[in-house]
């Protein structure tokens, strides 16, 4: 019936109506054999000037950069100019998607000599590992747990505090679906990539309007809702937490409840229509190397490392350390990949969750 | 009179018309139509068309959200609480200060007032917000203010409130009112007011008989610039409004940005369109009767 090719569709239409809103607009493919394209978001670690001159002055390749603001982006970014990307960041809950649709190619980790410090666990994460192959290379990792007030609130081991009648009025979630959905069903017992019981879920969630103060969506808005005193409890990330503490001297603690906490890893990749495969994993051994991860976390500031070695050498007292004790890695669960169907119902409960609150 | 056929000096002024349109009209061809058009067929399609290599798939599904999530039309009527209260102070405000700046000042203070009334357009919108958000906090400066004049009184925290919102939607979209109804006000002629007067008519008998009429339609293309945006407001409503900021600008932004369902907030942004035109209609019919000979 009323069928289109969708790549011409959009092809088309990109270029002639809307091609800055897309977002499918690209500087042309580089010219120079000896330079390699990243894609990644704009001030995430791989763009840092120290470790780009570094690295131009060790192996002579130049380091370009091009930035999503999503990951939808990020994929459509790959799909739409094949060539031009060497290295792409790609969070590993996508890295099936991306496989599926031969947008990266497998990595032999053997190749990179700084893999050999990666923590176990993540050499052969499940949302790296397809067919017995790996398709990037385990760089950052963080977790989504709860976030409490020092010195007025003490004794949360459990989500159910965001329900908690003690806490009226004074808790702040993350206006995320994924990860909303995910504290949900930690609390139900539930798999966080595939719960069964999405009716549980929107009811547990509907049980935190009486807490509920506010959602916040930027890290910025968080400190200043924070600050002002706005709530006590909240779900947050624990390298904001960090960054709380280390930057705003906020009064904040990082707590990971029983049920466990939300887990996520973004590694480096290697597209498959990158010309400059070598040049790129030499790249992403760089930004693997323990020595650059320090300078990146102690000078800007940065999630934990995939590399123990790099955690290894983070000073003893260093708050990102603190946080990401290796032994909470068994305590979560990572986000994984989601069929675009699920992610419409999570989305879409969301959204119901967040008028219910509002009325 | 009958129209005779145009000639050539006419045809002239026809043409450098024509001429001084083009740029305006051609701009907003291209930067209003042809993006909305584009909406409105993404509006009708199952799947944000970006990226993929999978078919496109026509379906009318997506206007049916307000059936299929019941829950839209709370949302819905909050977005038109909104704009009803925003636009009515915004009047309440705007009309006074229209009628002070046109009729009672002169020179160069009048000047320093239009400066001081226009200053909020200046201003980016997302520091303005989360400045209101510093004051009307918990705690914040207008609680200790109060509380300097007032030590017993109790705390007010109005961040995270309807009011919060509509204060700060108000800040945003006065300007808009104050200047159409100053336009409206300055264009009475004095001698109206004094024929009121000598015929006996006090202060507020020339102010509903005289330049309320007269300001009408100041007021309502006011209410139209204001009503509209307030509608598909999102910014206002999240950062003040916490918990019970949530509208149909911010259920629209959301498809948008993070739910990646470009055709679910097309269709709603194209069915909150149709709501408000719908309300214009009906708003119009009453009005006309007085409007005409205003504008006359």
């Amino acid at each position: 019936m009323a069928r289109v090719d969708r790549r011409q569709f959009t092809r088309l239409g990109a270029a002639a109506l809307a091609a800055g809103v897309t977002g499918s607009w690209t500087p042309s493919a580089r010219a120079a054999a000896k330079t390699i394209t990243v894609l990644n978001w704009q001030g995430y670690g791989t763009d840092e000037a120290f470790g780009l001159k570094a690295f131009t002055e060790a192996t002579g390749t130049a380091v370009k950069h091009d930035y999503y603001n999503s990951e939808p982006e990020m994929l459509t970014k790959l799909r739409t100019n094949p060539g031009v990307y060497d290295v792409v960041l790609v969070n590993s809950a996508r890295d099936s998607q991306a496989q599926a649709e031969n947008l990266i190619d497998p990595v032999d980790l053997a190749g990179v000599p700084n893999a050999a410090g990666l923590a176990p666990s993540f050499k052969t994460h499940p949302n790296i590992t397809i067919d017995g192959k790996t398709y990037g290379v385990p760089w950052v990792w963080g977790m989504n747990a709860l976030a409490v007030r020092r010195g007025k609130v003490s004794g949360v081991d459990s989500y159910a505090a965001l329900a908690d009648p003690a806490y009226k009025g004074r808790v702040a979630l993350f206006d995320d679906a994924v990860t909303e959905i995910a504290v949900a069903a930690l609390l139900t017992g539930q798999s966080i990539n595939d719960p069964s019981d999405m009716k549980a879920i929107g009811d547990k969630l509907k049980s935190f309007k009486d807490d509920v103060k506010l959602t916040w969506s930027s890290e910025d808005e968080w400190n200043k809702a924070f600050a002002g005193g706005a709530f006590d409890v909240s779900v947050f990330w624990s390298g904001a937490v960090a960054r709380a503490i280390h930057l705003h001297d906020q009064p904040v603690e990082f707590v990971i409840p029983k049920e466990g906490a939300i887990g996520w890893l973004d590694n480096l990749c290697i597209p498959a229509s990158s010309t400059n495969k070598e040049a790129g994993l030499a790249f992403i051994n760089t930004m693997i190397d323990p020595k650059f991860y320090v300078q990146w976390a102690t000078g800007s500031g940065a999630p934990a490392s995939a590399n123990n070695a790099a955690m290894d050498m983070l000073p003893a007292d260093d708050l990102n350390r603190r946080i990401h004790k290796p032994e909470y890695l068994s305590k979560l669960q990572f986000m994984g990949a989601l069929p675009d169907e699920r992610r419409q119902a999570f989305n879409d409960l969301w959204e119901e969750v967040k008028a219910f609150y509002a009325h | 009179m009958t129209a005779a056929p145009m000639s050539r000096p006419d045809r002239r002024r026809a043409l450098g018309t024509a001429a001084l349109l083009l740029p305006a009209y051609g701009w907003l061809l291209v930067t209003v139509f042809l993006p909305l058009g584009a909406m409105v067929v993404f509006s009708f399609l199952k799947t944000t068309p970006i990226g993929g290599s999978k078919p496109l798939v026509f379906t009318t599904h997506n206007y049916l959200a307000f059936i299929e999530r019941p829950y839209l039309v709370d949302v819905a009527w909050t977005s038109l609480r909104l704009g009803f209260w925003t636009t009515l102070l915004c009047a309440l405000i705007g009309l006074p200060a229209a009628l002070a700046l046109a009729r009672a000042t002169r020179g160069r203070f009048r000047q320093v007032l239009f400066l001081l009334t226009v200053l909020p357009f200046w201003t980016n919108g997302l520091v303005r917000t989360f400045s209101w958000t510093m004051l009307l906090r918990e705690g914040g400066i207008l609680d200790d203010a109060l509380h300097l004049v007032w030590p017993s009184a109790g705390s007010i925290g109005l961040l995270y409130t309807f009011p919060a919102i509509v204060i700060g939607l108000v800040h945003a979209y006065l300007p808009y009112m104050i200047l159409t109804c100053y336009l409206a006000v300055s264009s009475i002629e004095d001698g109206l007011i004094d024929a009121a007067r000598s015929l006996g008519a006090r202060g507020p008998a020339v102010f509903l008989t005289v330049i309320l009429p007269l300001a009408l339609p100041g007021l309502v293309s006011g209410a139209i610039l204001i009503f509209v945006p307030v509608i598909g407001s999102f910014m206002e409503p999240r950062i003040l409004g916490g918990r019970i900021g949530v509208t149909m600008g911010t259920v629209i932004e959301d498809q948008f940005t993070q739910a990646y369902n470009w055709p679910l907030g097309a269709a709603l942004s194209f069915t909150m369109l149709g709501v408000v035109l719908v309300i214009f209609a009906l708003f119009s019919s009453v009005l006309r009767g007085r409007l005409m000979p205003a504008a006359a």
